[in-house]
């Protein structure tokens, strides 16, 4: 294996040299596993507990006071006491009940009937706490935040967080919150194919049009990237957000439990029931990848059956959601104008990718063999690793990836009108014509939907608002232009306007399955002792950059035109900088801001002498034939290269 | 000293958004703080710094695109302060835009003749209303109704690729020789076969489901 893979005991890892404000760790937050990693210039150390394991089990315990136990520990938990264990809950990010698979009529999780007044969320109970999935997984992003800390032997506040390619706004939205209420600023979501591409072409130097095959616990995607010195240009993606290494695991519970149904008859099962039955589904899933056959007990009530599988009845089991990866990896192909045998070659990612049905699959269909020599349960972090390393450090390296799914508005009749086909490069940002339908219409409802399908209601329901106050006019007249505009996160955000009146409406779009504002602030302030002034923190942040940023472009300034001031001005301006200076060492918001805008009025003065001077320079001739080829120059630089 | 010099250093010139000072109009960063700029209002062409032409050269294009977005992208500024980093985000938006539509030979087409003045809509050209095109497109469709093999939509597929590339050849002679009125009749042509391939595309997923 590569130098990127290093053990770390806690607190002997080698200490990034920059300082705490630069420490940014690398996180793939996974159904299954999830793994935390930091790069220092360029190499990857994968951080591990004491025993050597990199992987933490995305599985939370809960104690009767609410205090959550993550990861080897809570795993082992699951049998003895499965009530108050969770897991797999990335599969509820950004969903509804709905949208979980049952076994047997019955969910692995105990889930709250909606109330009156609350939003759509899945509230989960977990030993008599009720908990949301972003709650849940800010459990999970702690523990990761808190190994991190005791290897770095500092705090860790900024990470790169990985997330499937073909989540969906509702499901990123949902692991952004999730971040926030850990406590970490998220630099960056990447999509799990990218990282494990970039992972790939920085340290294997993979170059050529390649696939990522990235079949997980719960989510598949397939992602066709063109790799080149330092650009990683991802041309198509696709996948299934419910579809991975579980529904294996589900194919065999399913079937020992339909055995144990024919041997004695009806069995009705609680959620305890079904995580039993999934975990041992899941032990036999990991014996057969090497074993051709096994024997496993499910011990459910009182009662213990006896069960065998071998690795061909294995294979039918799964056989129909394998064949569903291959015919997506055959679409998306087809969707960037590609043949299987344009891949120069496929790395596999993802855990249930060691599965050996799903590898011959895939060799099979790309006619190569995949490539597997990064971990595939590690790359995805080592990938997130790096990237939070070029977003702090700084790099030459180039991310240019898509949207996964194409982004609509509801039109008459129940039909989706696209606004930004899926595979568009992000960030994007387009704008759609409406008109009103009815004389003196004052307010139309803007559905957007994110999906394939051309009716609204096979598709996903991101949000829906009301833009209100359209003066009357006759069916027809009115101009409303909706404008989506996806940022390089991958999140949507809408503005709808009128363009006679100018009237405005911009949503950040807050999808149904999310957290209000004031459910976010409620959980911060119950959950976490130091960030329940979290808003205020950010802001803090937010105005301390922008305060530097303003007093730095001052100081260049009068590196240039300082000859401009006389010296009593240059010494206002002085006083005013250090005043700013001053104030970026406090932790006063308002000071900041105000100190910020006395160094802005007291330059009004030079920079409006500075313009003259710029328009002065220039009709002297000279420079102005110098600005012009600097125009032209700009133009043609790029022809050139 | 007249008004029309004044005029052109006026518009040649700008205050940056940072430090205030004056600049080139069209820079992408300030020479004085580094600042990164908004983006102008530019053709595609102009913003990815190419020559107006049908004939792209893609890879050439690639280098441009990835070269601008290589100081442009948002991940480029993910420490700075907001409004750079609300700056880089139009940036690259205004990039991808352009790329995309000059990336395309149906798409960089629709954009050419679109600069004449003249609008392809999905229903045909509002300069050309040519017969023999809507024939051709129900022909094809006709054809396609009838493939109920691989084979038969594999050639189907094969002669409609020779079209295209026909199509293609004919727009750059038409396009260099300024024939817009051939242009936009070729357009037309090219996206009907356009829409045909994706049509195919389709019948073969579901043949072979
Ligand atoms: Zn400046």
């Amino acid at each position: 294996m590569s130098t990127l893979l290093q053990i770390h005991e806690p607190g002997k890892s080698p200490v990034p040299h920059q300082g705490d404000a630069t420490l940014a760790v690398g996180i793939d937050l996974g159904t299954t596993n999830s793994v935390v990693a930091i790069s220092t210039e360029n190499d990857v150390a994968v951080l591990k507990d004491d025993d050597g394991k990199a992987l933490v089990p995305s599985v939370v315990a809960y104690a009767p006071d609410g205090s959550a136990i993550v990861g080897e520990m809570a795993k082992r938990l699951l049998l003895s006491r499965p009530d108050s264990v969770v897991s797999s809950i990335k599969r509820l990010m950004g969903r509804g009940a709905e949208d979980v698979k049952s076994l047997g009529g019955q969910l692995p999780f105990d889930i709250e009937p909606h109330h009156e007044g609350e939003s759509h969320l899945v509230r989960l109970n977990i030993a008599g706490h009720t908990l949301t999935p972003i709650e849940i997984s800010a459990d999970i992003l702690r523990a990761l935040r808190d190994r991190a800390e005791a290897h770095l032997g500092a705090k860790v506040e900024k990470a790169v967080i990985t997330v499937p390619a073909y989540f969906d706004d509702a499901q990123r939205v949902a692991t952004k919150d999730a971040a926030r209420l850990a406590g970490l600023d998220v630099l960056r979501l990447v999509n799990e194919p990218t990282a494990a591409a970039l992972a790939y072409g920085l340290d294997k130097g993979a170059e050529g049009l390649f696939a990522v095959f990235d079949l997980g616990g719960g989510t598949f995607d397939v992602s066709v990237l063109r790799m080149e010195k330092g650009v990683f240009q991802v041309l198509a993606t696709g996948g299934d957000a419910a579809l991975g290494g579980d529904d294996f695991d589900h194919a065999i519970a399913d079937h020992f439990l339909k055995q144990r149904q024919a041997d004695r008859g009806e069995v009705t099962l609680s959620a305890a029931d079904v995580k039993i039955a999934l975990m041992t589904g899941r032990l036999a899933k990991e014996c057969l990848t090497s074993a051709d056959d096994g024997e496993w007990m499910l011990s459910i009530g009182d009662e213990q059956s006896k069960h065998t599988l071998d690795r061909d009845t294995f294979n039918g089991l799964i056989m129909s959601d394998v064949d569903r990866t291959i015919k997506i990896c055959h679409e998306v192909l087809t969707e960037a104008g590609f043949d299987p045998l344009d891949v120069k070659g496929v790395v596999l990612v993802g855990g249930s990718t060691r599965v050996p049905l799903v590898r011959q699959k895939v060799e099979d269909f790309f006619g190569a063999p995949p490539l597997s020599d990064i971990d595939p349960d590690q790359v995805v972090a080592v990938g997130a690793a790096l990237q939070a390393e070029a977003l702090t450090v700084g790099s030459d390296t180039l991310l240019l990836d898509v949207t996964p799914l194409s982004l609509g508005l509801e039109t008459m009749g129940g039909l989706v009108e696209k606004v930004i086909p899926r595979n568009t490069p992000i960030p994007v940002a387009k704008a759609q014509e409406f008109t009103t339908f009815k004389d003196g219409q004052s307010a139309m409802v803007i559905h957007v939907v994110q999906g394939e399908r051309e009716m609204v209601d096979q598709n996903r329901s991101l949000a829906r608002f009301n833009l209100t106050g359209i003066p009357p006019m006759t069916a027809g007249a009115a101009h409303i232009r909706v404008t989506f505009q996806v940022d390089a996160d991958g999140m949507l955000t809408v503005s709808a306007g009128e363009d006679t009146s100018g009237i405005e409406a911009k949503v950040e779009v807050k999808p149904s399955y999310g957290l209000s504002e004031e459910e976010m602030s409620k959980m911060l302030y119950d959950s976490m002792k130091h960030a329940k002034d979290d808003m205020e923190q950010r802001f803090l942040a937010e105005a301390k950059v922008e305060a530097e940023r303003a007093m730095l472009a001052v100081r260049s300034a009068l590196q240039v035109d300082c000859s401009l001031l006389s010296v009593s001005e240059r010494e206002t301006i002085g006083e005013q900088m250090d005043n700013v200076i001053d104030a970026i060492k406090g932790t006063d918001r308002d000071v900041i801001n105000q100190a910020a805008s006395a160094l802005d009025k007291a330059t009004q003065a030079f920079a409006e002498k500075r313009m003259d001077k710029g328009i002065r320079d220039a009709l002297t001739g000279v420079s102005m034939d110098r600005l012009e080829e600097s125009v032209v120059d700009g133009a043609k630089e790029g022809e050139d290269a | 000293m007249n008004d029309a010099s004044l005029q052109k250093t006026k518009t040649s010139l700008k205050a940056c958004w940072s430090c205030k000072g004056p600049m080139p109009a069209t820079a992408l960063f300030c020479s004085t703080c580094e600042a990164v700029q908004g983006p102008v209002a530019a053709d595609h062409f102009v913003r990815l710094g190419m020559e107006r032409t049908f004939d792209v050269d893609v890879p050439a294009l690639d280098r441009l695109y990835f070269d601008l977005q290589r100081q442009l992208h948002p991940d480029r500024f993910a420490t700075k302060a907001p409004k750079e980093k609300a700056h880089s985000q139009q940036q690259a938006t205004a990039l991808n835009d352009a790329y995309e539509t000059l990336k395309d030979p149906l798409k960089r087409a629709d954009y050419l003749v679109h600069l004449e003045g003249v609008d392809v809509l999905p229903e045909g050209c509002n300069l050309v209303q040519d017969q023999s095109i809507l024939i051709e497109a129900m022909e094809m469709r006709e054809k396609l109704m009838m493939a109920d093999t691989m084979a038969a939509l594999n050639d189907i597929q094969r002669d409609t690729k020779v079209e295209v590339d026909d199509v293609l050849k004919a727009l750059s002679l038409a396009f260099k020789g300024d024939d817009i009125q051939g242009a936009c009749q070729l357009t037309t042509r090219l996206k009907y076969l356009d829409k045909m391939i994706g049509e195919v595309r389709q019948s073969r997923a579901r043949l072979m489901a």
